[in-house]
């Protein structure tokens, strides 16, 4: 698949957003400055980015718990993401959702998902819709290794294979469930095999090389387009920080400190950075305009935060209820 | 005047729903070409086709997570779980996403999606197709809950449950179904959240749902000739609740009888009661009474399922203990 460069520069740059949100959520957690629960993402971008780049804005995505990455590369706005981990009114959600719930139906982002396999079978009704609608819009469907073993998983990889319905089924195998490393939750190694059960086309890629992941979803995201049904895509991939922040010392309850360090060494950043040097795509001087231009943006977007109003209390009764009715539109 | 039933009422209002409004599609087991366990989407699939009436693998969460998928990217589903008892294989589904999601998006996304479903004992299907735990759901906030009890509640529900850009629990009696009554040709709806006095009279509110509404009418019928006037409520929908019907219609008596199929424990009576001992404390002459099912799972045996359905004879009781309290 040859891309423009411009393509591939903005992909680099969404891996580096990704990337820069996180390592900043990282310095205001351990702060305090930031409530709750954060699951970042850090080490799996080409994951996200490899695989939006190939959606349109009319197309959609379910998340998960671990959903910054996915958001981001679908384009959501930082300020609004950062606003909404502050817990502030400006937030995408208002502040009711926080990391685990981001969610902008506009850009086709359904929602990150609080619940492991929860956002399968919700991405299987965004392709139905789209089938029904005659749309040639599809939908990816991010999940990890952990919710490859719900129930979900398997009752919504029949009903799309069933109506052969537009969604790519792209799951990261961070290769943890938490702390339960994929030996100890399944016995098969290639997540991607479950797709035999379905008679659907299932691959596995390396998840950190940005133009694998690219060229695996954009052959799926085709198919699906071309009304030829789902794909299983697996994502080999690693998180480099913890469960979530908070899990001591980057999950030492459940791994070496060692194990992470060669998962460290095949950044998907760094490696297609090197990629780019080498085709001469950018120079040093650029990557680094890119860099500081990024910071700025999350810079920016932590001002924005802070300077937002947290929501009142009678805030907590309003979204309850759409009060709009609608019957026929 | 046209007597059409329960079932055929609902479906009379799932069709005149679905020439109007492409949106609406229909998903759940045996709702095609079998026409729904019990007859409701009975015809449906051969005016509509396939692609709006969705035969579904067994797969409650998945076809329930389906429809809240569909309902967030444009399309009004229906789904039908086939018992209320196998809600509870989708049960992530409606409380945690369908439920949720609009409260949780900021009302960025909005789940337009009804769910129907049915609670009962009474055909001899033991503990796992009989439940009523429909006031469950009255517990989630994010949902509303329907419970009609007559063909005419039914279709008029159902025309406002479409009507809605919100995730409707439409929660049906399995017993209802071959019931017969009254119900125009025409359009019409019945606004959520508002009570029907089913009756009037001035002795005792009965606060009744769906099979246990004509039940308490026969009491009081029966007791009318003693000269004793209950007044019959029917919520019709639990959540929103019309509270304020209760509590006038409590006033006016200052007794309270609340009949409803779910076991009594933490169960419909008890919020009713709750809210009536808080908000109109003054008012009562008599302790409340809580009509329901006994605290155990529905049993098979014929004896014991009748037995286990609340009846005239236990409303009866219920009435004749209030009146004898000094």
């Amino acid at each position: 698949m040859v891309l423009s460069k411009q393509k591939k520069v903005e992909m680099y740059r969404r891996m580096l957003k990704i990337r820069s949100f996180e390592e900043r959520i990282v310095d205001l957690y351990a702060r305090g400055l930031v409530p709750g629960l954060a699951h970042l993402y850090i080490g799996e971008e080409a994951v996200a980015v490899g695989a939006c780049a190939n959606l349109r804005d009319d197309d959609y995505i379910t998340s998960t718990h671990r959903g910054h990455g996915h958001v981001i590369a679908k384009g959501a706005d930082v300020k609004f993401m950062m606003a909404e981990l502050f817990g502030k009114t400006t937030g995408y959600c208002k502040g009711k959702g926080g990391s685990m719930h981001i969610a902008d139906v506009d850009i086709g982002i359904l929602g990150a998902n609080g619940i492991a396999g929860g956002g399968l079978p919700i991405a299987v009704g965004a392709g139905l819709s789209s089938k029904y609608r005659k749309t040639d819009q599809v939908t990816i469907c991010f999940f990890g290794d952990g919710a490859s073993n719900n129930g979900t998983f398997h009752e919504s990889l029949n009903l799309a294979a069933v109506h052969k319905l537009p969604v790519i089924f792209t799951c990261e195998n961070n290769q943890y469930a938490i702390s339960t490393e994929q030996t100890t939750h399944q016995t098969i190694k290639d997540i991607s095999i479950r797709s035999i059960a379905y008679d659907i086309p299932g691959v596995t890629v390396e998840g950190n090389d940005l133009m694998a992941v690219y060229n695996a979803l954009n052959e799926a995201v085709q198919r699906a387009r071309n009304g030829r049904g789902p794909t299983l895509v697996e994502c080999k991939t690693y998180r480099w920080r913890g469960h979530h922040e908070g899990d001591p010392n980057l999950g030492e309850r459940y791994r070496r400190r060692e194990d992470i360090k060669p998962w460290i060494e095949k950044c998907p950043i760094k490696r297609f950075e090197k990629v780019l040097l080498k085709e001469r795509v950018l120079d040093q001087a650029k990557i680094d305009e890119i860099k500081n231009a990024v910071q700025k943006e999350i810079d920016e977007a932590v001002e924005f935060a802070n300077a937002s109003p947290f929501p009142k209390n009678e805030d907590i009764y309003e979204d309850v209820f759409e009060e709009e009715m609608g019957g026929s539109r | 005047m046209r007597e059409i039933t329960y079932a055929q009422a609902i479906n009379e209002a799932l069709r005149e729903n679905m020439r109007r409004n492409s949106r609406i599609i229909l998903m759940g087991e045996d709702i095609g070409r079998y026409g729904g366990i019990f007859q409701v989407t009975a015809g449906l699939l051969d005016e509509f086709g396939p692609e709006r009436v969705i035969d579904t693998p067994i797969s409650e969460a998945g076809f329930v997570g389906t429809c809240v998928g569909a309902a967030m990217t444009g399309l009004h589903p229906v789904a039908e779980v086939m018992f209320i008892d196998f809600t509870t294989c989708a049960m992530d589904m409606i409380v945690n996403q369908m439920a949720k999601m609009h409260y949780m998006s900021g009302g960025r996304g909005k789940v337009p999606f009804v769910l129907r479903t049915n609670i009962g004992a009474g055909r001899g299907a033991a503990a796992q197709h009989s439940q009523s735990f429909h006031s469950f759901f009255m517990h989630i906030s994010g949902l509303k809950v329907a419970t009609p009890a007559t063909p005419y509640d039914a279709k008029g529900l159902m025309n406002t449950a479409l009507a809605d850009e919100n995730p409707v629990m439409f929660i049906e009696h399995k017993k209802l179904f071959i019931t017969k009554g009254h119900v125009p040709e025409e359009s019409y709806s019945i606004p959520f959240g508002k009570a029907d006095i089913k009756r009037e009279g001035n002795d005792i509110t009965i606060v009744a749902t769906h099979a246990l509404v004509q039940k308490s009418l026969n009491v009081a019928e029966e007791m009318s000739q003693e000269g004793i006037n209950i007044e019959i409520l029917d919520p019709r929908t639990i959540s929103p609740l019309d509270k304020e019907a209760i509590l006038n219609s409590v006033k006016k008596t200052g007794k309270l009888i609340t009949a409803d199929e779910g076991c009594v424990t933490g169960g419909f009576g008890s919020e009713i009661a709750a809210t009536v001992a808080q908000e109109a404390f003054d008012y009562l002459e008599a302790p409340i009474i809580r009509v329901g099912s006994p605290d155990t799972p529905v049993p098979f045996s014929p004896p014991l399922e009748q037995f286990y359905i609340p009846g005239e004879d236990n409303i009866r009781e219920a009435v004749n203990k209030i009146l004898e309290y000094q």
